[in-house]
């Protein structure tokens, strides 16, 4: 009985630190709509800090002074992000802000290891709390007693922040309706920064009050972000007390998870917020209702069906892909190779969160299930390439038909997480399933027949099935039922009115979307020799996100120039530098700052920007 | 012909080196080694493993290089990705026309890579990854590893706990490879020596998110008379924390692998748990003329000391350099046989590349952690040879698979 009470303590440990992470997330997201990945590296920023002032402040005082200035050190950084930042590109279309906050990631991350250095840092304990409490003659620690008090202390601090000052009405509402609080003449700017101050502020201090308890490192950042991510979404987005309930939910199940199935710990989460999401899609304490205006900028014109400005573009790029093998070397054909195969990913997440205003944050899964399809194929079927080739985007497919039947059933950001869930889920799949999928230690000896060997013979199979899928793609896009799926992204309720069945347009993109990038992720497969669960893994997902932001996502071209910069860019400045990462983030940002629209969006609003212009009297 | 050139070449780089303090400035064209890393990935163990290797290259060049040649690294970051160390692999043969390939920390990366040398029949010498596999279940004639696996250090650290009067053992390993391997080997290589064993209890966190303390709990509650420990990193110092200031470690004998390496034990300082068996890297005790002269070295060259990736780094060097000696040539085959066999005197022992798996009989420390002026340290340690903790000729031979 003693030991079952100190674990739901150490649950509640835990939940506080989730806690104060997760409402800070969720507070940005509700008032600004922005997806913050960098709220993992205000965690970690926060516990560094944390540790450079602790470990010259003495006495429990100077602790709790190191804290406090680390959090408000942090909700500064918070804050200039956003003024600096986003602040520039809240006009553009709704996912931009995310991949600045991708950027600032890799930059933090950098800068973090050029300040503090590779190794972990131990900081030290509280002073007067070091040891353990007794709790029904077992030992506690005294430090987590003051963690558990610290998250219903947080919260009851938000309440009163937000039931009892005119600020915090503001923010509510802005919450629930921000169009209507700007109407009403809330000056938004000053509004948007403070509660990325607050947002930041409340990461940082969850990073900071861990110091007692573990080694400050350069991972903490993604390892706490989507953790947080699950508990905002099982909470409901937006919802503070919401995120303290999934923050307690998640923490106890784990602690007492681990005592029945300890394998469990990589999957629980993720099986918990899917269910969750199944059941209750707008979370455990969130509103269906949020209102939800799409802004102006981001009603894009319809797409041509192929003015002739694409039409050039087309012919130059095809002309260009044929001709260029001539002259690359056999590196240069791995890299081409590897840029088709990863214009088609991002395509085939294009043609979901453009035409089909569906945006995943799990699109490796299917990827990842067309490189396993044919491994496995090879593996366990002792199959030829020409059939592996072929078990890919089936696989793909089968994956994308059961789990897209349970997301396209919501909308929005939880259908991200949803998507997210499932591709965690599969990862854990394949890192776990020793026996079937040879689990971290993958499939080897995935490689192309004699034939296709030769670099320039595999270059232009690459060609043919990833830019064949592309053009297939663009015909969909064009064709009736591309007509559809916008008719439905842009009005689902006047598509339901005349007849369309939304859902099941929906579920279909999706399918197609999973087996092209089956086919893509085939084709991946035998360019590397073999697959690991890393082509499920989340910042697989995250690339193909990246690439289709930064090349638009209302162009069919962007996802091509997304693939080639991103890819471009990496082989261009990994090689120079350890700190690579901070100078393809500031890169990003820099694009994300002058291209709002993304690359290709900026070509095609260029042109009749000029015109307009030329009208004015 | 080729010898007075080589000897020319070799008197040349010499003079020059020591007048002009450069390592290299021979009229000879480099052999070009290619290096591939997870220095992003995690630079607290790659950032060594490259001072290491950096260090014995200057060392080698300033010797004169190889076959008159001097050596030149090019090395590149795969991020901790697989699929990205496989195409710098390819970047590093057909760009930069390496000879042949080092590098690697990660056991899927070492094996993506491994897979990768196979079909492009190219020698590639794997330093730091430890899954068993490499050189065994998925083992090819053209991958050569230098640091013990998770079975050689397993073996090691079974024959201390097989001492111990415990029985009831309770294993925590991070949920991913390298964890069930360690917990598997163990237990089945102590419950041959001891079958009088009972495992009462195991914890799987995931790797890099420990729960630590409801994991501690949960370990306690099975009242185990010892613990297998395969946590490493930030996961076993939120563990260390949790389980000093809950009393888990009190009157439990423990047995820990790696976690005498300075890479994890340094940052545990002053809250190092005392009497943990563990397999690490006592540098600041080792008295071997050698290791004193490595350790010299590397300490005015960094102005810091090194750690367990900073031999692996300086012996993978050395062992290349080594093997294209012997072989007397660059090309891939006459690598493998040069490499087949080859004996090498590092700072921490002489090793052998065997020649029936390609796994080097490069050992590690084997001993008792404690507290040494509020550093943690390892004390009553030896050297166990690797080549004592590997199994039989026969067994090896079935689980490689055939050529």
């Amino acid at each position: 009985m003693s030991f079952l009470f100190v674990q739901f303590l150490t649950g509640l440990t835990a939940a506080s630190s989730l806690f104060l992470v997760a409402s800070g997330l969720s507070l940005i997201f509700g008032v600004t709509r922005v997806v913050n990945f960098a709220h993992g590296s205000f965690y970690m920023l926060g516990a560094y800090i944390a540790y450079s002032l602790a470990t010259r402040l003495a006495g429990p005082l100077g602790f709790w002074a190191a804290v406090l200035l680390a959090a408000l050190a942090v909700g500064v950084l918070g804050a200039v992000m956003e003024a600096l930042i986003l602040r520039r590109i809240y006009q553009g279309p709704e996912l931009f802000p995310l991949l600045a906050t991708f950027a600032v990631v890799l930059i933090a991350q950098d800068a973090a290891l050029a300040i503090w250095g590779p190794e972990d840092l131990l900081g030290p304990r509280l002073p007067g709390l070091k040891g353990a409490a007794r709790v029904f003659g077992r030992a506690f620690p005294a430090y987590d007693l003051v963690l558990v008090a610290l998250g219903p202390l947080v919260l009851g601090g938000l309440w009163l922040l937000f039931h009892r000052t005119r600020w915090g009405t503001l923010v509510r509402a802005a919450t629930q309706d921000r169009e209507m609080v700007e109407a009403l003449g809330v000056r938004q700017t000053s509004l948007f920064t403070a509660v990325f101050f607050l947002g930041a502020c409340l990461a940082g201090l969850g990073g900071a009050v861990q110091l007692p308890r573990e080694a400050v490192n350069l991972h903490m950042d993604l390892n706490t972000v989507t953790e947080a991510f699950v508990v905002v979404v099982v909470g409901g987005m937006g919802s503070i007390a919401g995120a303290f309930l999934a923050a307690c939910l998640i923490a106890e199940l784990n602690a007492f998870g681990i005592l029945v199935f300890p394998q469990i710990t990589l999957v629980l989460t993720f099986l918990v917020m899917a269910a969750v999401l199944v059941l209750r899609p707008w979370g455990l304490m969130g509103r269906p209702d949020v209102a939800l205006r799409a802004p102006a900028a981001a009603l894009e014109p319809p797409l041509g069906s192929g003015s002739r400005r694409a039409r050039l573009f087309l012919y130059g790029a095809a002309a260009l892909l044929l001709l260029l093998p001539l002259v690359a070397g056999d590196y240069g054909l791995v890299v081409l190779t590897e840029i088709m195969v990863l214009a088609l990913f991002a395509a085939s997440l294009h043609f979901i969160m453009g035409p089909g205003g569906l945006v995943s944050f799990g699109h490796a899964a299917y990827f990842g299930l067309g490189a396993y399809g044919a491994a496995l194929a090879i593996r366990h079927l002792d199959f030829a390439m020409a059939p592996a080739l072929l078990a890919a985007p089936l696989l793909a497919a089968a994956g994308a038909l059961l789990f897209g039947w349970f997301s396209v059933r919501l909308s929005g950001v939880y259908f991200a997480m949803l998507t997210l869930a499932f591709a965690q889920i599969a990862w854990s799949g394949a890192s776990q399933w020793l026996s079937f999928t040879g689990g971290d230690n993958g499939i080897l000896g995935v490689w192309p027949s004699r034939f296709f060997a030769d670099k320039l013979a595999f270059y232009y199979l690459a060609l043919v099935l990833c830019g064949g899928s592309i053009l297939l793609l663009r015909r969909l896009i064009a064709a009736p039922f591309g007509y559809t799926l916008r008719a439905a992204r842009d009005s689902p309720l006047r598509a339901d009115a005349i007849g369309i069945d939304v859902r099941r347009h929906q579920w279909l993109a999706f399918v197609v979307a999973g087996l092209l990038a089956g086919i893509a992720g085939g084709t991946y497969a035998f360019s590397k020799g073999s697959v690991f669960p890393t082509v499920l893994s989340i910042s697989n997902s995250v690339d193909a996100l990246v690439m289709v932001l930064l090349g638009g996502l209302q162009s069919l071209a962007g996802p091509l120039i997304g693939a080639a910069l991103f890819t471009g860019l990496l082989e261009e400045i990994a090689p120079l530098t350890d700190y690579w990462r901070a100078i393809v983030g500031a890169i990003i940002l820099v694009l994300v700052i002058v291209f709002p629209r993304g690359l290709a969006g900026f070509a095609r609003a260029r042109p009749r920007r000029f015109r307009g212009a030329e009208e004015e009297p | 012909m080729t010898e007075r050139r080589t000897l020319l070449a070799g008197i040349s780089a010499l003079i020059l080196g020591s007048l002009a303090g450069l390592s290299i400035a021979a009229a000879a064209e480099p052999i070009k080694i290619g290096d591939v890393n997870s220095y992003t990935g995690l630079p607290a163990f790659t950032i060594p493993y490259r001072n290491g290797w950096q260090m014995a290259l200057a060392e080698i060049n300033a010797a004169g290089g190889v076959l008159g040649r001097p050596l030149e690294v090019v090395s590149y970051d795969d991020g901790g990705k697989p699929e990205e160390a496989v195409t710098r692999a390819q970047q590093l043969l057909s760009q930069d026309h390496a000879v042949l390939l080092m590098g690697t920390f990660f056991s899927n990366i070492g094996l993506a890579v491994s897979s990768f040398a196979a079909q492009n029949k190219v020698f590639f010498m794997a330093a730091e990854p430890l899954t068993d596999a490499v050189t065994w279940e998925k083992g090819n004639r053209y991958t050569f590893r230098l640091r013990p696996n998770t079975y050689m250090q397993t073996a090691m650290l079974a024959e201390e706990a097989a001492k111990l009067p415990a029985k009831r053992w309770a294993t925590v390993a991070p949920n991913y490879e390298y964890g069930t391997s360690g917990v598997a080997d163990f237990k089945k290589l102590l419950a041959a020596k001891r079958p009088d064993i009972e495992w009462v209890a195991e914890q799987w966190p995931a790797f890099g998110k420990i729960d630590a303390g409801a994991t501690v709990e949960a370990l306690a509650a099975a009242k185990p008379e010892a613990i297998y420990n395969v946590l490493f990193g930030g996961d076993l110092s939120k563990f260390v924390r949790e389980g000093n200031t809950r009393g888990l470690f009190q009157g439990r004998a423990v047995a820990s692998l790696l976690t005498g390496e300075p890479e994890y034990i340094d940052p545990l300082k002053d809250e190092t748990p005392k009497g943990w068996i563990v397999t690490g890297y006592p540098w600041y005790d080792i008295k071997m003329p050698a290791h004193e002269k490595f350790l010299k070295a590397y300490m005015a060259k960094y102005n810091d000391h090194p750690r367990m990736g900073s031999v692996v780094g300086y012996n993978t060097m050395l062992a290349v350099a080594a093997v294209i000696r012997k072989a007397a040539a660059t090309d891939t085959e006459k690598l493998i046989k040069a490499a087949e066999g080859l004996k090498l005197a590092t700072p921490i022992g002489e090793i052998t590349f065997r020649a029936i798996d390609h796994q080097s009989t490069m050992g590690t420390y084997v001993g008792k952690t404690d507290v040494r002026q509020g550093e943690g340290v390892m004390v009553d340690w030896h050297y166990a040879d690797g080549a004592n903790y590997l199994p039989s000729d026969a067994e090896v031979k079935k689980m490689r698979p055939a050529e």
